[in-house]
């Protein structure tokens, strides 16, 4: 791996390496002292052309326990020039010699573009562009899924503890929301199918993209027959921007609360799911829009954890990205 | 008027037997049998094996000037135009200002003049500003001195359905006819790419399919309604093929244009996030590409023209999302032509003539007159011929175009064929392959 773009990039080895080193790496945050040495010397740039401080607090902490170097580079504002300012600000980051780029950017391709234009020779990993790709949030579902539910999985190894080296396999996610503008749902939809498990989207019609039908997955417009009738081992709300309701005739829905009578995860849709089930939801969370207080706040509720798994995911993924496998023997994980 | 004479030696119009090809006074002066015609005080011109086409007409090119001349000017633009072997183009009305008074389109039309590469036709906006809001001065367009024909808020759609057949009316006065880019702007607000099966994977906002046919299905009702004729710009899709294809069979008055770009390309190309590959209308499927094919084979599709839309590279240095639509094409329509369509043995080299000459010509009624392009090639015919060289392949490097814009879609790519020579009214401003320095009349 040089570069982590998009999760359609990766095979199922390369995922399943990706969480089985997220594993070790979760496994030394229980230290005391937290900080690895291996990413020594090295520079990591967040380069953030939209805001997300989850995403980027998440990724400044994962470099930073690697003992990495840390430049928050933030271009936002700067989106009125925003022809040149993505490729000048990588010619500049290049000059100071950046070792990773994380990017967020509001344009799709944006990642792809740094990677490939010949800008810079950092890695590039992505941290979110545009309606396109999420790779580290799809990742870090996987892997809380993979923590919990792993068990259930067609093909768990001998022995294995919180489902280390297990793939998906088997297991049933459900999709649910605004999945015509959400990276998340894209870069879930195609890691989940790599890993081996079964996705079923759901969503109004007028969020579902035209072109879905060669997706890997199912689509169904109606959540209780899917939660009823399917049976998902897990459960991955969407989150739904309220500007998706305005613009008059262009609205996607007709209000917020016929959404949530159709697609809310409330008490009652909680109750029909198995007493296995999960609930994630990749933040930040519109309570009583997409998801109610009571389904957030459940014992099935994973979404806290999701955060931290984040964390683990995110120095798993600059560790293979900067250290490369080679030179993982020997590192003190 | 030039007074050199030509011999172009042994040279095929349109394909057929070899002929020696004289050019004097302007005019075609002299068709002889091959080797025979006498070359005394004339410049020859060997083009054995070479295909005689009459200068091609596009009906749609951006030149940019007046307010863009960073991107084009009339001078580099219509230098680009005969090097791919046109004789004449129809500069769109999206300058800045805008081509929508007979003092604009006067403007471009004696900058062409000046530059003296090919005839310039200013298309005048059908609306002001472009604004689709009210009709602009056609009627003084017209009767400028750049006479002009045709209209066009291309680059925008001239939505207003009343507006839209107001226009066609009023244009019939002056044997005018609308230019419609058929797009439906409240069905592409945002729009990046084609919708479809790469829009929802790349997650570009998608420009569908419906968002032009449902245009061009409402105008041609509209011109059968008002007995207008109505011009479809670059149409793109298989669906708009089947709805002109309907429309000619009702004998409605209506020609269409298909772009070489959307001959050949498809919205796969999105995949690698490059904007030279971002264009309005945005390429389509395989499926629609063999439709616009099949399309011009069969005549429903009238003519090619090429869009030609230089940019400046920070236009199309960036973000597929912050890039600017378009990509230039007078240098390569030629190529593209003769790949998808000659070499495959749907179209003859005569069709070409026709699709890229006499019946945009026709169209945009500059067929006729002391400046006639699109005319046959036989004697006593304005001199305004160019010369393909069918058997070279070329490398297309867009920093070495012509045009002052590099935004071409074939950048690395091989394309058959090779404009060897242009003739505008007898006069060289091609030879040997490179435009001849700079001319003054």
């Amino acid at each position: 791996m040089r570069h982590l773009l998009s999760t359609a990039d990766l095979s199922k080895d390369e995922a399943v390496l990706l969480l089985d080193t997220a594993a070790q790496m979760a496994a030394t945050q229980s230290r005391e002292i937290k900080k690895l040495p291996t990413l020594r010397g090295r520079t990591v740039v967040n380069l953030f052309f939209e805001d997300s401080t989850r995403t980027r607090i998440s990724f400044e902490t994962a470099a930073k326990r690697l003992s990495a170097d840390v430049i928050n580079f933030s271009a936002k504002g700067s989106s009125v020039s925003k022809g040149e300012s993505l490729k000048d600000t990588a010619l500049t980051l290049h000059a100071m010699g950046a070792d990773a780029v994380v990017v967020r950017h509001w344009a799709s391709g944006a990642a792809y573009q740094l990677a490939n234009a010949g800008w810079l020779d950092a890695a590039v990993l992505n941290a979110g562009d545009g309606t396109h790709q999420h790779p580290t949030q799809a990742l870090l579902d996987a892997y809380t899924i993979r923590r919990h539910l792993a068990a259930r999985s067609d093909r768990l190894p001998d022995g294995a503890v919180d489902g280390v080296g297990a793939d998906l396999a088997g297991l049933k996610v459900a999709i649910v929301g605004d999945v015509l503008h959400s990276r998340v749902a894209r870069a879930n939809v195609a890691l989940l199918h790599t890993l081996g498990a079964q996705v079923t989207l759901v969503a109004p019609p007028t969020l579902v993209p035209v072109g879905v039908g060669v997706w890997p997955c199912e689509v169904s417009y109606d959540l209780d027959a899917t939660l009823d009738g399917w049976r998902p081992d897990a459960v991955m709300m969407l989150r739904v921007q309220r500007e998706r309701m305005s613009g008059g005739a262009g609205a996607f829905f007709p209000s917020t609360l016929e959404y949530t009578r159709y697609y809310g995860l409330d008490a009652r849709r909680l109750a029909l799911l198995d007493d296995h089930a999960i609930v994630l939801h990749p933040g930040p969370m519109n309570r009583g829009l997409e998801i109610s207080a009571e389904a957030a706040d459940s014992e099935r509720a994973v979404i806290v954890e999701q955060v931290a798994n984040g964390v683990a995911v995110r120095m798993a993924a600059l560790y293979l990205l900067m250290a490369g496998e080679d030179s993982a023997e020997g590192n003190d994980l | 008027m030039s007074t050199e004479t030509y011999v172009l030696r042994a040279a095929r119009p349109l394909g057929g037997d070899p002929v020696d090809v004289v050019l004097r006074g302007g005019v075609v002066a002299e068709i002889t049998a091959p080797g025979v015609a006498d070359a005394a005080d004339a410049t020859v011109v060997e083009a054995a094996d070479h295909v005689l086409l009459p200068g091609l007409v596009d009906l749609h090119t951006h030149l940019r000037e007046p307010g863009r001349e960073d991107a084009e000017t009339v001078a580099s633009g219509t230098r680009a135009a005969a090097a791919g072997g046109f004789t004449a183009v129809h500069a769109m009305a999206n300058t800045s200002p805008v081509a929508d008074t007979a003092g604009v389109v006067e403007q471009v039309y004696r900058l062409g003049e000046q530059a003296g590469w090919v005839d310039v036709h200013p298309v005048g906006a059908v609306t002001v500003g472009l604004a689709g809001e009210r009709l602009a001065e056609l009627g003084a367009m017209a009767d400028s001195a750049a006479r002009v024909r045709v209209f066009s808020d291309d680059g925008k759609c001239v939505s207003d359905p009343v507006l839209m057949r107001r226009a066609l009316e009023y244009v019939k006065a002056f044997d005018g006819v609308v230019a419609q880019h058929a797009q439906e702007p409240r069905l592409t607000e945002g729009a990046q790419m084609n919708e479809g099966v790469v829009s929802a994977e790349v997650g570009l906002t998608g420009w569908p399919a419906v968002a032009e046919e449902a245009i061009i299905a409402r105008d041609v009702l509209l011109a059968e309604h008002v007995g207008s004729r109505l011009h479809v710009c670059h149409l793109s899709t298989a669906g708009s093929v089947e709805i002109v294809r309907w429309a000619k069979s009702r004998g409605i008055d209506v020609t269409a244009e298909v772009t070489p770009h959307h001959l050949v390309l498809t919205d796969e190309l999105a995949r690698t996030y490059d904007p030279a590959f971002k264009v309005n209308p945005p390429l389509r499927t395989a499926a629609d590409v063999e439709a616009v094919r099949e399309g011009l084979a069969d005549g429903t599709i009238d003519i090619v023209a090429t869009d030609h839309a230089p940019h400046t590279r920070e236009d199309k240095d960036c973000e597929w999302g912050a890039a600017a639509f378009g990509m230039t094409g007078l240098e390569t329509a030629l190529s593209v032509v003769q790949q998808t369509m000659v070499d495959t043995g749907r179209l003859s080299w005569s069709d070409v003539a026709r699709v890229l000459s006499s019946a945009p010509a026709r169209i945009g009624r500059v067929d006729a007159g002391p400046h006639a392009q699109g005319r046959p090639v036989a004697v006593g015919e304005p001199a305004n011929l160019t010369l393909v060289d069918p058997a070279a392949v070329r490398s297309v490097d867009g920093t070495r175009q012509v045009t002052a814009s590099g935004n071409t879609p074939f950048a690395g790519v091989e394309l058959p064929g090779r404009v060897v020579a242009t003739f505008l009214r007898g006069r060289a401003t091609v030879l040997d392959g490179a435009p001849v320095g700079e001319v003054v009349r």
